[in-house]
């Protein structure tokens, strides 16, 4: 009687074939290799190869001796801090008004697409440009000389400050259209009775906004952040060519994975596998500890 | 049904591009050969893409071509820019180009693979093709590759690169080239593995218009007089500053001159060694900088560049000829080489900056050919002269240098004029490469990177050592401080 009955289960199991295949060949498999490998001395001297000589945890050991990746893993989240506040305070502020039915905003399609044009440039073409506007001769300062806020030019990738700034700015510009987009689907999944409750109760928009979207909202928030987190530890694009690739003004702006790339020249495997490893330890910690504080767990009921 | 055969169509296309790639994949791998499975993943990615469009290339080249012979049909070329294949273009007798990256030879094709510098690219991608040179098939290996002087040891000091003896190339063939263009190029062994076109001795490139207005004249010997040692030298930096000019545009101009007067070698016994020569360029260029005498501008950007056109209000420059006449915007309408107005006199001290070495690859299937370019282009005299006269370059042959130099019709349009050959002659007689090493382009970079922190204030100087020894560990691993 069984074999009669028409089995559907097979189908999940084939659809999800592709992604398994694609997870292991490209996820899975690039990981292991990676612990594996951060286990190794193995590099390039010249042209001749060195190792690999298993030398257990020295690769580790070496690591955090120096105690450079603590400087550089507070440069890493100093740079996401700076640019993840402004941006979604932005994106709250313009997913709001978006999703507003009450304040029907004139070409809101538009500005929705505008919003997100600075994401699709390319980040390297995008630190280029701002290198070349922000340079000691550059169009920024001849400017600012001008019309006489200063009289000599302003080194803005000499300072740690506006260094930092910069780079912050811009990855706040490049992704703040992509936050609004995401907080906009959530608000407009909210109920809109709720809206319309509120609004016969007398609430005011700070209140609506404050007491219904804002609670409603939590688990976009939470997906936000911690997307945002990921690929604010994974940042590299953009102060690496705004830098060329030196982190200046000293290494203030060398991020982890900008570290990771320095083991690259001698083709270090086994170093900047360890680093690798630390930097996905980091990662998995600080998405479970924002899942935790943001009380997403669903545990606690 | 409409929205049926699209979607169908779209599969169809998806599948077909999955299955492309995978192909692709599997040709160039077999292609890469097996016997390199312990080298660079990310490497030999790369790589193998440079073979697919190598192969697509060869077969072209073939079908075109029915002569056979035994040389190969293909010429491959490894090099940074266009500098040696314009030298090719113009003066190598036979050459016919086809597009921007390859050309002909008789019946052979010569594919040029141009990786620019930045980011070690250019090495990144040598190594990785060199490392599998001896798995590939014949039109893939590399014929022939550029090196410059920076990390010439580390591809001659290997068996990557050919000794030009095996290819035919006697002593006697290269006995009027500069001593100077051996040494670099000579193995551990004494054996020569490459030859030179040029011979870069480096002199002071001075702006004419600067010159008259805050020296009183524009003859090199009047600004010789201004700049003949390091104490002078400081001192017009403040005479010039006064009216406006910054004696060089940063302090990495003036960097190479200090460097290439080393007594010792940036590496003794895998031990970091920081010459005494090199501090001094550190304590003289933060007064310069903290006088705001000069920047810290990194060399090739655009605000070191600006003193190229008048506006950048830049007095002079240290530079080989190549400077003056492949990179400082001599093309370009406004620009002061355009008028003819740089000068040239010797500077302070005499050194030398970059130049190219022509390497033979082990393994190369057109040696014949290598041969002939090698001799052509680096010891036939009416060759160079044309390099010389055409391209202002100065050639790496003393018989014609010496003429050029007393010719009196022969002068640089750039230089207002003058004749510098007979300064370059000199300039080169002296120069001494016996503290080269295999890693000073890593701590030139490096060092120059981490004093600019020096420079601007950011740091102290030893917090800029320390990140000067930072990062040349990263970069070689072997080496200690």
């Amino acid at each position: 009687m069984k074999g009669k009955a028409v089995r559907y289960n097979k189908w999940g199991y084939i659809f999800l074939m592709p992604f398994i295949i694609v997870y292991v060949v490209f996820q899975l498999i690039p990981m292991v290799t990676t612990i594996y490998n951060s286990f190794f001395e193995n590099y390039m001297s010249g042209l001749n190869q060195i190792g690999p000589n298993f030398v257990g945890f020295d690769n580790y050991v070496s690591l955090f001796s120096s105690g450079d990746i603590w400087i550089y893993a507070k440069n890493t989240m100093i740079l996401w801090i700076m640019c993840f506040i402004p941006q979604i305070l932005l994106s709250l502020l313009l997913g709001a008004w978006f999703s507003d039915v009450r304040l029907k905003l004139k070409g809101a399609r538009f500005f929705k697409t505008v919003i997100y044009l600075p994401n699709l440039i390319m980040a390297s073409a995008f630190s280029m440009l701002f290198f070349t506007l922000f340079s000691d001769g550059g169009p920024i300062n001849s400017i600012l000389m001008q019309i006489g806020i200063i009289d000599t030019p302003y080194k803005f990738l000499s300072n740690v400050g506006s260094t930092r700034g910069l780079i912050a700015f811009m990855n706040c510009l490049m992704w703040f259209g992509n936050t609004t987009i995401l907080l906009m689907a959530g608000m407009m999944g909210i109920d809109t009775s709720l809206f319309e409750a509120a609004e016969v109760d007398g609430a005011t928009s700070t209140q609506v906004f404050f007491q219904i979207t804002l609670p409603l909202l939590r688990p976009i928030l939470v997906y936000v952040m911690i997307t945002s987190l990921i690929g604010g530890l994974q940042l590299f694009d953009v102060p690496q060519i705004l830098t060329n690739g030196t982190g200046d003004p000293m290494r203030s702006t060398m991020t982890l994975i900008m570290f990771l790339n320095k083991h690259l020249y001698s083709k270090n495997y086994g170093m900047a596998g360890a680093l690798s490893v630390v930097l996905f330890i980091i990662t998995g910690i600080l998405s479970l500890v924002i899942f935790k504080v943001t009380g997403n767990d669903k545990r606690k009921g | 049904m409409k929205k049926k055969i699209v979607s169908a169509l779209l599969c169809a296309a998806m599948t077909a591009t999955m299955i492309a790639g995978c192909g692709n994949n599997a040709g160039a791998s077999t292609n890469a050969g097996t016997g390199n499975a312990g080298t660079t993943d990310a490497g030999t990615a790369d790589a193998d893409t440079a073979d697919a469009a190598g192969t697509e290339t060869a077969d072209a080249g073939s079908d075109t071509t029915a002569a056979a012979g035994d040389e190969g049909k293909v010429l491959n070329i490894y090099c940074w820019n266009e500098e040696f294949k314009s030298r090719i273009t113009d003066h190598y007798p036979g050459y016919t180009k086809v597009d921007a990256t390859s050309g002909t030879i008789g019946d052979v094709t010569v594919k040029w693979n141009i990786t620019p510098n930045d980011d070690n690219a250019y090495q990144n991608n040598l190594d990785a093709t060199l490392l599998k040179q001896a798995d590939a098939a014949a039109d893939d290996k590399i014929d022939l590759f550029l090196v410059e002087a920076d990390y010439a040891l580390k591809y001659v000091d290997t068996d990557y690169a050919m000794p030009v003896a095996d290819l035919g190339i006697t002593d006697a063939d290269l006995a009027n080239q500069y001593q100077y263009t051996k040494d670099i190029v000579t193995d551990s062994n004494g054996v020569l593995k490459g030859v030179s076109w040029q011979g870069c001795p480096g002199v002071l490139f001075y702006n004419r218009e600067a010159a008259k207005e805050v020296l009183g004249s524009d003859d090199p010997a009047t600004v010789q007089e201004a700049v003949k040692d390091w104490d002078t030298f400081n001192e017009t930096a403040k005479t010039l500053k006064d009216a406006g000019y910054s004696i060089v545009s940063s302090v990495n101009d003036t960097y190479r001159v200090y460097s290439n007067n080393v007594t010792s070698k940036w590496v003794v016994d895998g031990k970091i060694n920081i010459d005494e020569n090199i501090m001094n360029w550190v304590n003289d260029s933060k007064e310069l900088v903290d006088a705001g005498e000069t920047g810290t501008h990194d060399l090739w950007s655009d605000d070191w560049s600006a003193g190229f056109y008048p506006e950048g209000k830049v007095f002079a420059y240290f530079g080989p000829a190549w400077l003056v006449n492949f990179s400082m915007a001599a093309d370009t309408e406004g620009s002061i080489g355009n008028a003819g107005g740089w000068g040239a006199t010797e500077g302070p001290q005499g050194f030398f900056w970059g130049g190219t070495w022509i390497c033979a690859a082990a393994g190369t299937d057109n040696a014949g050919l290598v041969k002939d370019i090698m001799l052509q282009m680096t010891t036939n005299e009416d060759i160079m002269k044309e390099i010389v006269v055409k391209d202002d370059d100065f050639v790496n042959n003393k018989n014609v240098m010496e003429t050029m130099a007393e010719d009196t019709k022969y002068s640089s349009k750039i230089l207002g004029g003058q004749n510098p050959l007979a300064m370059y002659c000199a300039g080169v007689e002296s120069l001494d490469l016996s503290n080269l090493s295999p890693y000073d382009q890593g701590c030139n970079e490096e060092f120059q990177k981490a004093m600019k922190n020096y420079f601007q204030g950011n740091a102290t100087l030893d917090e800029a050592l320390e990140l000067f020894y930072t990062a040349v560990l990263e970069k070689y691993p072997e080496l200690s401080r």
